[in-house]
């Protein structure tokens, strides 16, 4: 191996680092340091003149080892090993020392914090000096790309792949795309309708000839890595024959058995044979199996005898099928909170007191009251109440803002007032009209006469104290403007309730290997530089399942997600990280102890040389098998004995 | 002056390693005493580095890595975890306190869990002592 020479930067990140590390002090230690040529500090160390200093010193001085002490590895290091690359270097002739976030910034200022900084980049510069060079490998990849759920993100994920003529496989888990955009009435600020801008799309998705749409489907395993993905898909069985049906659905007209409709939030009974909606596509129905009676009973098949089309077929059973997949595309959405988990707000005991979605599918004309806005009892209700902010924005539910809901509640003001002329009261927290065009609308909103009011509800009661507040719902709120109580009496009340993560959130984020953030949301590789990528290579995230957002953001990140696919499906090729694990034949004693505990399968016998071997392209690097290896025969690389071990010894000398 | 404890942290690159950012990003404040190094999994992190830590000075070692279930590589944590609690087997013959050694699960969104981790086995150790000599591992 050739005498190291190593470079040193030490950058300030603004005052981000200089702000409590001497980094002039830290620059001027690391010159005392063994095989240091040259150590400099300089203000931010990633911008273009700070790359074109290390590029000049590897040029000019011989540098060919580089330290760089600012951020964390998850932020520049591909940026600074590209720098090493552009000059000629292998870039894993490279070690960052995060002096920022695991230093500068977790420590209170002192002395002890620039004491700590040398620590980390002495041990940076001990271990720089043990790197070799590795050998950076690119593999073909699958065109194909997966995405997951078929509401509006997903569609428009799918749709932008599409069009470049590359293959798509869109899975939904319910029997039609469409998702929650499907259920809304309007759409804020333009109050034009969801169904008139969103059932166009969901045809065109699927009709695309590069779109497959699998419906009542899901991934149940993925298996492989970026670029080569190999994904087991579930289909359930639907009891209907998608060839046959022609969609005219006379079962369900025939079919005698119901539940509540999901689609419809519960405001109606739907049959037990069914599409979702009447748009639904496919326009394919399926029978649910908990409430038809043949699957319970064993008798009725009233769908089968009115059929002309023979299509139901009881026998159908699922099917599992396998497809080679590239890029992975995440869009599974939201849940709604549950109202009854605050009990004080009365849902489930007033019939009067409606959830957002249940008042979105009782505005719409193809909702259970084909959008007549109506009480219980069928009469028109003279007083409305929106209540914000539930679940969201309150330290006993969900701490974060849903971001959607005062723009809806706001809809809700103008659709209650057109249709129903009714006297509405918001009660708010405070207003977040943030979007395009939102502060507008809020300002056209007030101008129509609506009641806002700055408080959050304590409590809608049905317990009179005075003669106008009889058979009516009061709602208990402090106006904290004004400061005092209230007592608010209306004849229904709307309660926005909060977006969260799917109640499946977690088995998603095990079976991609998601990482999620507080808020139980599927989390970004970065959040700012980074929304739409995962931790996951390959695996990328849109809409409201990565965090609560509107039809336009879903959809811009939909598009950024999209793009990011096809990237990659450009390149045609991906290179394939170096950091994999390697066996040095003379030692391997062919125990097999490592063939067992690699979660990739990447390691097999070689029966004739009676060593293991390793598979370069599947090896994922995690090091498990080197750190298993009795006969010390497996290298880690890029996490040898020495480079920790000098790691080790700069943290500790 | 009081004892400041030397403590070597090793952070899985994927979750602990992120939580510790976070941290760091959010300007929470924990004890400096912990100096990390990132490995790429805590189940592929050999007992050897832990006890060169402790050889080359450490007080004590804090491992961390994804919450069960939710590592990058599957099951590498459990892995760690039936690794480490045998290492502590080994330590106590050695003469060395099993608290010096310490495992513990922060994720990626866990900036705060980091930093309490941190602090409480700074803390602990603080009040084992330093490791002393005639405890020194010599591998």
């Amino acid at each position: 191996m050739e005498e190291p020479r190593i470079g040193v930067y030490v950058c300030h990140c603004g005052t981000n680092i200089a702000g409590t590390v001497d980094v002039e002090e830290v620059a001027k230690y690391a010159e005392t340091l063994p095989h240091v040529v040259v150590s400099r500090h300089y203000p931010y160390t990633c911008s273009d003149p700070g790359q074109e200093l290390i590029k000049n010193d590897i040029k000019e001085l011989g540098v060919n080892r580089v330290v760089v002490a600012s951020c964390s590895p998850r932020l520049h290091e591909k940026t600074f090993q590209g720098v090493l690359r552009e000059a000629g270097l292998n870039p894993y002739l490279f070690q960052m020392a995060n002096i920022r976030e695991h230093c500068s910034w977790l420590h209170e200022p002192g002395p002890e914090v620039t004491e700590k900084a040398k620590r980390m980049v002495r041990a940076a510069v001990n271990r720089v000096s043990h790197h070799i060079p590795l050998e950076i490998r690119s593999v073909p990849i699958f065109p194909a790309t997966l995405v997951i759920g078929g509401g509006i993100a997903g569609m428009q994920a799918a749709w932008e792949i599409a069009n470049s003529n590359h293959m798509v496989y869109l899975v939904e888990r319910e029997p039609s795309i469409g998702g929650h955009m499907a259920q809304f009435d309007k759409t804020f600020p333009t109050l034009d309708c969801a169904a008139c801008i969103l059932t166009p799309k969901m045809t065109e998705v699927a009709r695309h000839p590069f779109i497959r749409i699998l419906t009542y489907s899901e991934v149940v395993e993925i298996s492989g890595y970026v670029g080569n993905f190999r994904v087991k898909i579930r289909r359930k069985p639907r009891y209907v024959d998608e060839g046959k049906c022609i969609g005219c659905l006379i079962c369900q007209e025939k079919c005698p058995w119901t539940a509540l409709s999901e689609f419809d939030a519960g405001t109606r009974k739907r049959k037990a044979i069914y599409t979702p909606f009447a748009q639904a596509v496919p326009n394919i129905p399926v029978i649910d199996t908990e409430h038809c009676a043949y699957f319970l009973k064993g008798t009725c098949r009233a769908c089968e005898k009115f059929c002309d089309a023979n299509a139901i077929n009881f026998e159908q059973s699922e099917l599992i099928f396998e497809l080679d997949i590239g890029n992975i595309i995440i869009a599974t959405g939201f849940d709604t909170f549950d109202a009854f988990s605050i009990p004080q707000y009365g849902y489930g005991r007033y019939p009067n007191v409606f959830t957002s979605l249940e008042f979105e599918r009782l505005s719409s004309p193809t909702g259970p009251t084909e959008g007549h806005i109506i009480l219980a009892d069928g009469r028109q209700p003279d007083s409305v109440a929106i209540v914000h902010c539930v679940g969201s924005r309150d330290k006993n539910y969900h701490e974060y803002c849903s971001r959607v809901c005062c723009m809806h509640a706001l809809k809700y003001s103008h659709l209650l007032k057109e249709k129903t002329n009714a006297q509405v009261y918001q009660m708010y927290i405070d207003m977040r009209c943030f979007g395009k065009g939102y502060e507008e609308f809020y300002d056209r909103i007030q101008s129509e006469g609506i009641n806002f009011i700055r408080g959050k509800v304590a409590k809608v009661s049905d317990e009179a104290i005075a003669e106008e507040e009889k058979g009516k719902l009061i709602v208990l709120v402090e106006d904290t403007l004004l400061g005092n109580m209230l007592r608010v009496p209306v004849d229904m009340v709307i309660l926005c309730i909060a977006l969260e993560p799917r109640k499946d959130a977690n088995e998603v984020a095990q079976l991609f290997h998601l990482g999620r953030s507080a808020d139980g949301f599927f989390l970004e590789r970065h959040p700012k530089l980074d929304p739409v990528a995962t931790m996951s290579e390959g695996i990328l995230i849109a809409g409201c399942c990565q965090g609560p957002k509107d039809i336009p953001d879903s959809v811009a990140q939909a598009s950024a997600a999209a793009a990011r696919a096809l990237a990659m499906i450009a390149r045609g090729k991906i290179e394939v990280p170096a950091i994999t694990a390697s066996i040095d034949e003379t030692k391997c004693s062919g125990c097999k102890i490592c063939n067992l505990l690699c979660p990739y399968n990447a390691i097999f016998f070689d029966d004739e040389a009676k060593i293991s071997r390793i598979n370069q392209v599947l090896c994922q690097g995690c090091g498990v098998c080197a750190a298993a290896c009795p006969s010390g025969a497996i290298t880690h690389n890029y996490f040898t004995a020495e480079e920790i071990t000098a790691e080790i010894e700069g943290v500790l000398a | 002056m009081s004892f400041e404890p030397k403590i070597v942290g090793f952070l899985c690159n994927w979750c602990s390693y992120a939580g510790a950012d976070l941290a760091g990003v959010s300007r929470m404040k924990c004890a400096p005493n912990v100096h990390i190094i990132r490995t790429m999994c805590s189940g592929g992190l050999s007992p050897f580095f832990i006890l060169k830590a402790l050889e080359a000075g450490a007080d004590g070692v804090l491992v961390c890595g994804c919450s069960p279930g939710d590592c990058h590589y599957r099951e590498g944590n459990y892995k760690a975890i039936r690794r480490i609690s045998l290492l502590k087997k080994v330590l106590e013959q050695l003469g060395i306190e099993r608290e010096r050694v310490q495992l513990h699960w922060v994720c990626a969104s866990c900036g705060e869990e980091f930093v309490n981790v941190v602090n409480k086995i700074t803390a602990e150790i603080k009040e084992l002592g330093p490791l002393q000599a005639g405890q020194k591992v010599v591998i």
